[in-house]
């Protein structure tokens, strides 16, 4: 029997979304008594993760197939510079936290003052101070093992939940290399158990975080769900919303009109919404709940709705050393460094630099792929597994007008609403600093010795799936989509908890600002209900 | 390297079919024909100093399909299709032939240079069904980890230990 998807009464908060922001919301929300529902696009995943995990390790399976990712429901355009936008992007309750391999780090003082510090992008309405409290508690929500052992990192008040994984053996390769070169090197925050945490294991080592962790030692927003249904939030899947509705006035949002999958529709009433859909969805949303009063979009008085696409840009090389590394053991990273974050002036944007324990090819897919098989296949894995070393790194792209997400003029989705289009390019500063960045990892990479056989720079590198900027958070209606308390500054029940209010996007994954952003966003919320 | 019923037990753990033996290791399985034809199957595509095939095959597969009766259905029908291919081009069902033998059939009917495919043509679903079946319960272990490097092989829940570099 297929849930019951018909609306609910009046709620206190209409949240769109089910992925770690619009979760966190929903549970603090319901947590302290106030009547949620959670419209989420994509389905529950209930099926067996050793199973997604076989889907993903077995060759014959497109690891888009994992969570069901792309197909008509997400059909897009890319325009300029090629945009995979659904390589990493989960529709689904969780969302693309199911996927993602669960890096968490505070921006630093600097990403929130980029304009006034160093002359480039735009302040924040916020600074660091503000968001630090709602940083600890969404370490502490979403169960974060780290150390303070990072010499760059912003200021903190209070440990970690969880002891940092120790650093792997091609780290420690690193760190010598590292230290020869002049740079220093740290732990990584990881949203992923080093020991029992909130009901879930410690991580088990299956290696295969991104796209799916079998034990659950990986933080997914599936717990937070299942926190915030616990409560008594209303979390209803599989019903895409297809537009927002305003009052006469244009000053308050009605309802979200959303399809269910046996083609109705219906409309959820609340005394607030919150848009948590990820960087592409809510700007999108805005754009198709336009009105006669908002040709434009929904709180597009800006004209920013859309607009100030960024994502990170991955710059990186590896190669083989004389030396087994221990690659593939586990899926995730244990060293990093931010020597190179904070920008000295204009001349680049930020960098943080990793240190990969995936170098090269995985064993079981190297031993399921070729055409042999006996021990010539032992003989070719061998050779190719076991001594791959490499660096990665995260660029930050500043915001810029040009690079944005608008509604395709005549392409359809599955419901016959305007697909995205995701119009994005490169500006020289970004490819600046990917050869910056190439530069660093070459000084490494000479001090061990080892000529890189790959090398992603400015021509050949990808964004990161990090959705930023769409709905730039800001003081000047004129000039951005949400205030500093994530409310829209044209209608006064519309919050908005995602990446897209990001003003600038530093070179940190952004989950953990986020999240942070989602719990301010929450408190805000429960002040005025 | 000899497989024991700690490997199928690991092997199993990687793949979706829990971690126990079935209870009833007479139930739907395999007939002894078609675990013949596994274990024949894996003789040439596990490495020579591989030992114990035919019970870790025996033992992963019946765990493997129990409750899953559509893969079983995909496995039963590659199997079906490697024998006749094998009476089609050598006059004996695949398990009778000779090593050497079952290396060439396979090779015939291209299933070395097929893609894995569970709805494909026959050398592709032989391919997704048998072969790979097979490789993937084996380097998913840490015994067959260990033959390619790795004694914790990505699949297998082998501890946080092992890429600090102990072994």
């Amino acid at each position: 029997m297929s849930p019951d998807r018909t609306p609910a009464g009046r709620a206190d908060v209409c949240v769109v979304g089910a992925g770690p922001a619009g979760a966190l919301v929903a549970e603090r929300l319901a947590t302290a008594g106030r009547d949620v529902v959670v419209l989420e696009a994509g389905p529950r995943f209930e099926q067996d993760r050793e199973e997604q995990m076989e889907t993903y390790l077995r060759p014959a399976h497109a690891e888009t197939e994992v969570w069901d990712m792309g197909g008509p429901r997400d059909a897009f355009v890319s325009s300029g510079r090629s945009y995979p936008l659904n390589a990493l992007r989960v529709k689904g309750v969780g969302g693309s936290t199911l996927h993602w391999q669960g890096m968490v780090m505070r921006l630093h003082e600097q990403d929130f003052e980029l304009e006034s510090s160093v002359g480039l992008g735009r302040d924040w309405p916020i600074d660091y101070a503000d968001l630090k409290p709602y940083y600890a508690a969404a370490e502490s929500a979403l169960g974060v093992a780290g150390a303070d052992d990072n010499p760059f990192a912003p200021p903190r008040d209070e440990p970690f939940p969880m002891p940092a994984f120790p650093p792997s053996k091609s780290d420690s390769l690193f760190a010598d290399a590292c230290e020869s070169a002049g740079i220093t090197t740290h732990s990584v925050p990881n949203a992923r158990n080093s020991e029992s945490y909130d009901g879930r294991s410690a991580c088990v080592g299956y290696g295969t975080c991104s796209p799916v962790c079998p034990s659950g030692a990986k933080y997914d927003a599936t717990t937070t769900i299942a926190d915030a249904e616990e409560a008594g939030a209303r979390v209803v899947s599989e019903v895409p919303v297809q537009r927002l509705e305003h009052d006469a006035a244009g000053e308050r949002v009605t309802g979200a009109v959303y399809a269910t999958p046996d083609g109705e529709e219906h409309t959820q009433e609340a005394r607030e919404f919150v848009l948590a859909c990820g960087g592409v969805e809510t700007p999108r949303l805005l754009l198709l709940s336009d009105s006669p009063q908002y040709p434009d979009g929904l709180a597009n008085s800006s004209g920013a709705v859309g607009r100030y696409f960024m994502d990170h840009l991955f710059a990186g090389m590896g190669g083989r050393v004389g030396e087994e590394t221990r690659q593939h053991h586990v899926g995730f990273m244990t060293s990093e460094s931010h020597q190179f974050y904070d920008r000295p002036d204009d001349s680049r944007s930020a960098i943080k630099l990793e240190f990969l324990n995936y170098a090269g090819p995985s064993p079981v897919g190297a031993a399921l792929s070729g055409d042999d098989w006996g021990d010539e296949l032992v003989e070719r894995v061998r050779d190719s597994y076991g001594n791959h070393l490499a660096m990665g790194g995260l660029v930050e792209q500043l915001p810029r007008a040009e690079n944005r997400i608008r509604l395709h003029p005549t392409k359809t989705d599955d419901h016959g609403n305007p697909v995205p289009e995701v119009v994005w390019s490169l500006d020289e500063r970004t490819r600046r600093t990917i050869e910056r960045a190439n530069e660093i990892q070459r000084r490494v990479f000479d001090e061990l010795g080892v000529e890189p056989d790959w090398v992603t720079g400015p021509e050949s590198t990808t964004p990161t799936a990090h959705h930023m900027g769409t709905t730039r958070m800001g003081e000047d209606p004129e000039a951005s989509v949400v205030d500093p308390e994530l409310r829209t500054h044209d209608l006064s029940n519309l919050s908005i908890a995602s990446s897209s209010v990001f003003v600038t996007a530093g070179a940190m994954n952004p989950t953990l600002t986020i999240a942070a952003l989602a719990l301010k966003c929450a408190d805000h919320l429960e002040e005025r209900l | 390297m000899e497989l024991t019923r700690r490997d199928v037990l690991a092997a199993l753990a990687a793949a979706s079919a829990g971690c126990s033996f079935p209870e009833d290791a007479s139930g739907d399985g395999f007939s002894s024909e078609e675990t013949e034809t596994l274990v024949s199957l894996a003789e040439v595509v596990y490495p020579s100093d591989v030992t114990s095939i035919e019970n870790f095959v025996r033992d992963y597969s019946l765990a493997r399909v129990e409750g899953r009766g559509e893969y079983r259905e995909g496995m039963r029908d590659a199997i079906a299709e490697l024998d006749e291919h094998a009476e089609t081009f050598h006059d004996q069902a695949f398990a009778a032939l000779p090593k050497p033998t079952r290396d060439e059939a396979l090779r015939g009917l291209g299933v070395d240079a097929a893609d894995p495919d569970p709805e494909g043509a026959t050398r592709e679903r032989v391919r997704y069904y048998l072969v790979n079946e097979l490789l993937f319960a084996l380097y998913t272990t840490p015994t067959g980890g260990e033959l390619l490097g790795t004694e914790n092989p990505p699949g297998h829940p082998g501890g946080t230990r092992s890429y600090q570099g102990a072994r």
